[in-house]
């Protein structure tokens, strides 16, 4: 594997990988995620909400009045406001290799922007839980040696996720610097 | 000759395919030096062998984890590497190969005498200690590399005799516990016990105690090579950690009161990863010290030989703080005022509130050792606080009873903190604290004016100068509507050398961090902020502290996450390097 000099750690980045980033300086090229992940998270919202309400239908309709059986748009509500929020959380999330460091900037109300340097990275890891692989999903997490780097990608192709993981070890190999 | 060098030589390389090696293009040294853990140990001359070693673990005793995971090569953070040994029911192991070393460990590297006598071979002998220079082996060498026959010629050494000693108390303290767990059996057991009883089981447990403490002392080996400290341990389960001396953050030698008693002292380095079995305790006093100068020395890139002539550096004392005004400092603390009116009040609340005298004892203990810490225990731990310079760091002594001596090499600090208290502004006073990576000590200087502490400061971050007050830009005004009054105290600065954070409105604290120490940029923005147009933007650095910038404009702020991105990583470029003398 080619390990570059500390010499081009340069503006110029070496297109290693199919998707060559915009140089830095310039304004990132961001990237959003697929819409497996949105489709995952609101398929588990129907599940749960949709068995909490007809819980809430039921039962109370069965033991009390059939009025109780309006307790159901409790979480009918919820469901169509966790659809909604679901929604717009998926939108916000998007990440931008540059030349240099990865941006990752998500969240709605509670906005949050990181950028870790490729130099920095420990660790790169790509996780899939038995749920995620169902849905044909891996996310990919950068560890620094600062522990409050949070720097997670959920929800992404395996094979997208795979080519990140490679590209971002590589480039950190060529820039690396430690602590 | 197949001796305890091959069995190392294996475990080394055992745990060289393990871990994926980190590789820093940055030192390009790096393969070389780890060179002679590669090549087949040669038998080091003095070490008479046991053959009886099993050919190691063999490949990879642990991979790198499931399969998705990968490495970048620069695994700073890799420290120590465990390298475990086969736990081979070995008793000839580590026993009679220690022919060099005599029973009294302390007199141990005395006996070098066989290095001069090899010098012939160009065995530089490379683990003695600094302070016996008695004579060196002949060929110069000057890289610190070139002699791989010597990196695995390792000559192992004991810790002090004393050491048993500190376990003596652990049979003592069972048996309290066992009596303080169940109080009506231990009074039963003791009516029934007799003289002969008495007599049966101290012939018994001494013994007993007596044999533990002589195998964990006797199967306890420590060793320095070219590149790594060695510590070699355990009778059953055997551990072996190789710990890299290009990664040592910083060197501490502390003499707890019984061991100054004794003339003793613990080692202790703090290499990321490392915790408190890979402390050396305990050496002599002397021994420690020697070695502490020689790690120091390697550490720093001298040849092997040259190390231990090096002896300890000269050092230049900067400033010493005086015990009257570290005792006035402490009593212009508010925290120390807090804990002692807390003590005194609260259980006099609680028992007019009350009357039950437990409660009272309950919350009253607790409250009184909080208060007896932060003023008495503060006062004796940092008395005498006494902070010098020397080529191979900085060095911090400090203690009335347990005396501590820590060593800080230079570029090893991530962030610093000036600490000013109320009351201490109208003196111009600040409390200097650090944060180094796999370091718990924290603290530069107890007490100091502002001006010395500044220049103190600036030879733990080379180049940078403390800003002003006046430098610090404070938040837009609107920020006031965010956090009312309190925005005031907050500030920002950004120089070529350093990001500076101040906050607080009493007790003010400005947080330095140096860009080539900052490990990732964060900016964040709650709804509330993000209406006022204001942002935060936070900087997180490898001792895992972050350090933020609170109420900045958004623009502003924007801004700073990429410029600082952008000086985090080019500010490494001009970083020392690992080793900062070679």
């Amino acid at each position: 594997m080619e390990t570059g000099s500390p010499d081009d750690t340069g503006t110029t980045g070496i297109p290693l990988a199919p998707h060559p980033a915009g140089p830095a300086g310039e304004e990132p090229v961001w990237t959003g995620l697929p819409p497996g992940l949105l489709r995952m998270r609101r398929l588990l919202l129907v599940v749960w909400l949709g068995l909490l309400t007809l819980a809430a239908g039921v039962l109370p309709a069965l033991f009390l009045a059939p009025g109780w059986a309006a307790l159901a748009l409790l979480p009918l509500a919820l469901l169509a406001w966790g659809w909604v929020m679901l929604g717009r959380n998926w939108r916000s999330w998007r990440y931008a290799e540059r030349a240099d460091d990865l941006l990752i900037s998500r969240g709605v109300l509670w906005r949050e922007e990181t950028v870790v340097p490729y130099g920095r990275m420990q660790l790169v890891e790509v996780t899939s839980g038995p749920v995620e692989r169902h849905f044909g999903l891996a996310s990919v997490q950068l560890h620094t040696a600062a522990a409050a780097t949070d720097a997670t990608i959920p929800g992404l192709d395996p094979a997208e996720a795979e080519r990140l993981r490679d590209r971002l070890t590589e480039l950190g190999e060529a820039r690396s610097a430690g602590l | 000759m197949t001796g305890p060098g091959a069995g190392e030589g294996t475990t080394g390389r055992a745990a060289d395919a393990g871990r994926s090696v980190p590789r820093s293009p940055a030192a390009p040294g790096d393969a070389a030096r780890e060179k002679p853990n590669h090549t087949p140990p040669e038998p080091p001359a003095p070490t008479p062998a046991p053959a009886t070693h099993p050919t190691g673990p063999g490949p990879a005793t642990h991979s790198t984890g499931p399969e998705p995971t990968t490495v970048p090569p620069d695994g700073d953070t890799t420290g120590p590497q465990p390298a475990t040994a086969p736990p081979d029911g070995n008793t000839t192991g580590a026993g009679p190969d220690q022919a060099p070393v005599p029973g009294d460990g302390a007199k141990g590297p005395t006996d070098g005498a066989k290095g001069p006598t090899g010098g012939g071979t160009g065995h530089p002998s490379p683990a003695r200690p600094a302070g016996t220079s008695s004579g060196t082996p002949g060929t110069p060498q000057h890289e610190p590399d070139a002699s791989p026959a010597s990196a695995d010629g390792v000559v192992e050494r004991r810790l002090h005799p004393v050491t048993p000693l500190r376990r003596a108390w652990a049979p003592v303290a069972v048996l309290v516990g066992w009596a303080v767990h169940d109080p009506d059996q231990a009074q039963r057991q003791l009516t029934r016990l007799t003289t002969t009883h008495l007599l049966i089981g101290l012939a018994v447990l001494i013994p007993a105690a007596a044999l533990y403490g002589f195998l964990t002392w006797w199967f306890t080996h420590y060793a320095v090579t070219g590149t790594e400290l060695r510590i070699r341990t355990g009778l059953l389960f055997r551990r072996t950690a190789h710990i890299r001396l290009e990664r040592i953050q910083a060197i501490d030698v502390t003499q707890p009161l019984l061991a100054r008693v004794a003339g003793v002292a613990k080692l202790k380095l703090d290499v990321i990863g490392t915790g408190k079995k890979d402390e050396l305790a305990f050496l002599g006093a002397d021994e420690a010290r020697a070695l502490r100068a020689e790690l120091l020395a390697r550490a720093a890139g001298f040849a092997p030989e040259t190390a231990h002539e090096v002896g300890e550096a000269p050092a230049r004392q900067l400033l010493r703080v005086p015990p009257g005004v570290l005792a006035v400092s402490l009593l212009l603390t508010g925290a120390t005022w807090g804990t002692l009116l807390a003590a005194a009040v609260v259980p006099t609340l609680l028992w007019l509130a009350t009357h039950n005298l437990w409660t009272v004892l309950a919350t009253a203990l607790p409250l009184v050792g909080a208060a007896g810490a932060s003023s008495a225990g503060r006062f004796v731990g940092e008395y005498d606080w006494t902070v010098a310079e020397s080529p191979d760091g900085l060095r911090i002594d400090h203690g009335l009873l347990d005396r501590a001596h820590e060593t800080v090499p230079p570029g090893r600090v991530q962030t610093v903190r000036l600490v000013q208290p109320l009351l201490w502004r109208r003196r111009r006073w600040v409390r200097v604290e650090l944060d180094v990576a796999g370091s718990s000590n924290s603290v530069l200087l107890p007490v100091a004016p502002r001006e010395i502490a500044e220049s103190v400061v600036a030879r733990v971050l080379p180049g940078v100068t403390v800003p002003t007050a006046a430098e610090l830009s404070r938040p837009p005004r609107r920020a006031a509507r965010c956090r009312p009054l309190w925005w005031r105290g907050h500030g920002l600065a950004v120089t070529d050398a350093v990001f500076a954070s101040r906050h607080g409105l009493l007790r003010r604290s400005l947080a330095l961090v140096p860009h080539a120490k900052v490990q990732s940029v964060r900016l964040t923005q709650g709804p509330w902020r993000r209406a006022l147009r204001l942002a935060d933007v936070h900087v997180d650095t490898g001792a895992n502290k972050t350090v933020a910038a609170r109420l900045r404009d958004a623009h502003e702020a924007a801004e700073l996450l990429r410029s600082q991105a952008e000086r985090s990583r080019t500010g490494r470029r001009d970083a020392p390097p690992d080793r900062w003398m070679a």
